[in-house]
Parts: C-alpha cells; structure tokens; sequence
C-alpha cells in the first residue's frame, strides 16, 4: 500500500480516462466540455506514457509524451477556434443543431 | 517512502475529483478552473515519478495556455449554459454504465495483467540523476534521434495557428482603417492645384 508502483498510477490514468470518456456522455449537447473531456483523455494518456517511461527506465516515453502535449495543444487551439466561428455563424453552441453537413 | 506515498495518494485525489468535478460542474467557467486544479495535480504525479521537464511544461502549456484559452472563449461566447444541460440525466445513465465497464475493464488489464518487455533497459536509458538532469537528457534524446518529429511538431503548432487565425479573422463593413500604401502613392500633383487669383476677380 505505501509502496507506489507502475500499477498505481496506471489506475489514476484509467480512472481520469473513464471520467473523460463519461464527460461525453453526461455533456452530450456541450461542445466545450466535450472538449475539456478530450483533454482529461489526452492528460490520462500523458501519464501513461510517463508511468512506463519511469518504470521501465526508458527516456522515449517522456518524448512521445512531449509529442502528445504539442498535438493536444493544437487540438485544442483548433477546436476552440471552429466552436468561436461557429457561434458567429449561429448563435448557438449545441451539439444538436450541428447537422448542416448532414447529406 | 511514506512522504512520497502521501504525496502520490494527496496529487492522486485531487487529480481525480477535480477530473470529476470538470465533467460534473454545472457552470463552464467552473469546469476550466477544475481543470486547471487536474493539470497542476498531474504535474505533481510527474514529478513524483521523475519526469520533472513535462511537469514544468504541463503547468506552462496547458494552464498557462489551454487552460486560459479555454477560460476566454467560455466567457467570450454569450451561451446560455443551463439549456445545454437538458437530458443529461437520460444520458449519465448509459454514460455511467459504459464508463464502468471501461474501468472495471482497464484496472483488470492494468493492475494484474501487465506484460512487460524482456531483457535490458529500453533504447534510451534514463540517466542517473546526479549525472545528468532530466530535462538535459530528454533534450539529448529528443534533438539528436528523434530531431525530425521535433520539427514536424513544430509544423503541425504552425499549421494549428494559421489555421486559427484563418479561422477566426472577419473583414467587418464599415470599419475605417489607415492604408498605408495609398498614403504613400499620393503625390502633390495628383491632389493639389494651385491657381492664380487676379486681384479684384475673387470672391
């Protein structure tokens, strides 16, 4: 119990993964939130990565966890740009009205 | 020992209810600010496990700016939130049962199950730390094998900002601004006539 080992935070990691994957569930019709799950994912993944990278005492899973930071970055930076022209274009943010492209 | 495990089980907590509280929270402004409280506790968990540089670079990034952007464009959009939050109940329900599944599925897979690769350590070592600081090193591995991802991330940061800006830049009718090229191409002649008054024939 105080010895914290790789399964220890594989468990923290899953369990934010899960509250990630649930925040799309329960805020089906808010996109910002939608987004902000996608980045409580993306940080479960991060801490994945580095859990192993510590325990298996292996430098490239630091890296690869760098590289997902930059592309969550952009991610975001992307998603929050579209959801402001959006709104511009709408007046509404719900997820419901977006089936414009619907064929 | 103890300390650390106190340490982990403290960031761990809080990492994990303000997760909970950012999906729950009925307010948005609320939920960036769990956010940004998850961000600084899972910044805690990496420096636990050594990772000091991606700690420093979490809290810099994403609070400094994700967390901040996200912060802007919640308060910027004059959304009302309350009817967004309709038939939630309709879907916490399947919601939850899904995400119980996963996690029951995943701690099964994580805690007993976990197989690690054979033999010696990985292809980059991670240096003792009286050598060599963690961020020394991950700047060795990152400029010397792993230099054209950097620069592609680099491109995709590029690529993400145009995109952005492209995105969001509107001409608005009707707004006077200074061209400053038309400013420099006028020229005396074209603007200025001189004309000789006769005495006594002004007006």
């Amino acid at each position: 119990m105080l010895e914290i080992g790789l399964a220890h935070y594989l468990t923290v990691a899953a369990i934010l993964f899960t509250l990630g994957i649930f925040g799309i569930f329960l805020n089906r019709r808010n996109v910002i939130v939608i987004l902000m799950s996608v980045e409580l994912i993306l940080l479960a993944v991060n801490i994945n990565f580095v859990a192993f990278s510590a325990h298996l005492g292996d430098l490239v899973g630091q890296v690869f966890a760098m590289f997902v930071l930059t592309v969550a970055a952009a991610e975001a930076a992307i998603g929050l740009a579209i959801l402001v022209v959006y709104f511009r274009n709408r007046g509404s943010i719900a997820v419901d009205d977006i089936n414009l492209m619907k064929g | 020992m103890i300390i650390s495990a106190i340490a982990f089980y403290l960031f761990a907590a809080i990492t994990i209810i303000s997760g909970f509280m950012v999906v729950t929270a009925r307010n948005p402004v609320h939920s960036v600010l769990w956010l940004i409280l998850a961000f600084f506790n899972s910044a805690g968990l990496f420096v636990l496990m050594g990772a000091e540089f991606l700690a420093m670079v979490l809290v810099v990034v994403y609070v400094g700016a994700v967390a901040v952007l996200f912060l802007f464009v919640v308060m910027m959009l004059d959304v009302n939130f309350q009817s967004l939050r309709q038939g939630a109940q309709n879907y916490a329900m399947i919601g939850g049962i899904i995400g119980t599944i996963l996690l029951i599925e995943l701690i099964f897979l994580m805690t007993g199950n976990i197989v690690l690769p054979e033999g010696p350590a990985g292809a980059q070592p991670i240096p003792a730390f009286d050598m060599m600081s963690n961020t020394h090193a991950l700047g060795h591995v990152l400029y010397t094998d792993y230099f054209y991802l950097f620069q592609a991330a680099g491109m995709i940061l590029l690529v993400a900002m145009v995109g952005a800006i492209v995105l969001t830049l509107r001409e608005r009718a009707g707004v006077r601004k200074q061209k400053v090229a038309d400013q420099m191409e006028r020229r005396p002649a074209d603007t200025l006539a001189v004309v000789k008054v006769q005495p006594g024939q002004g007006a």
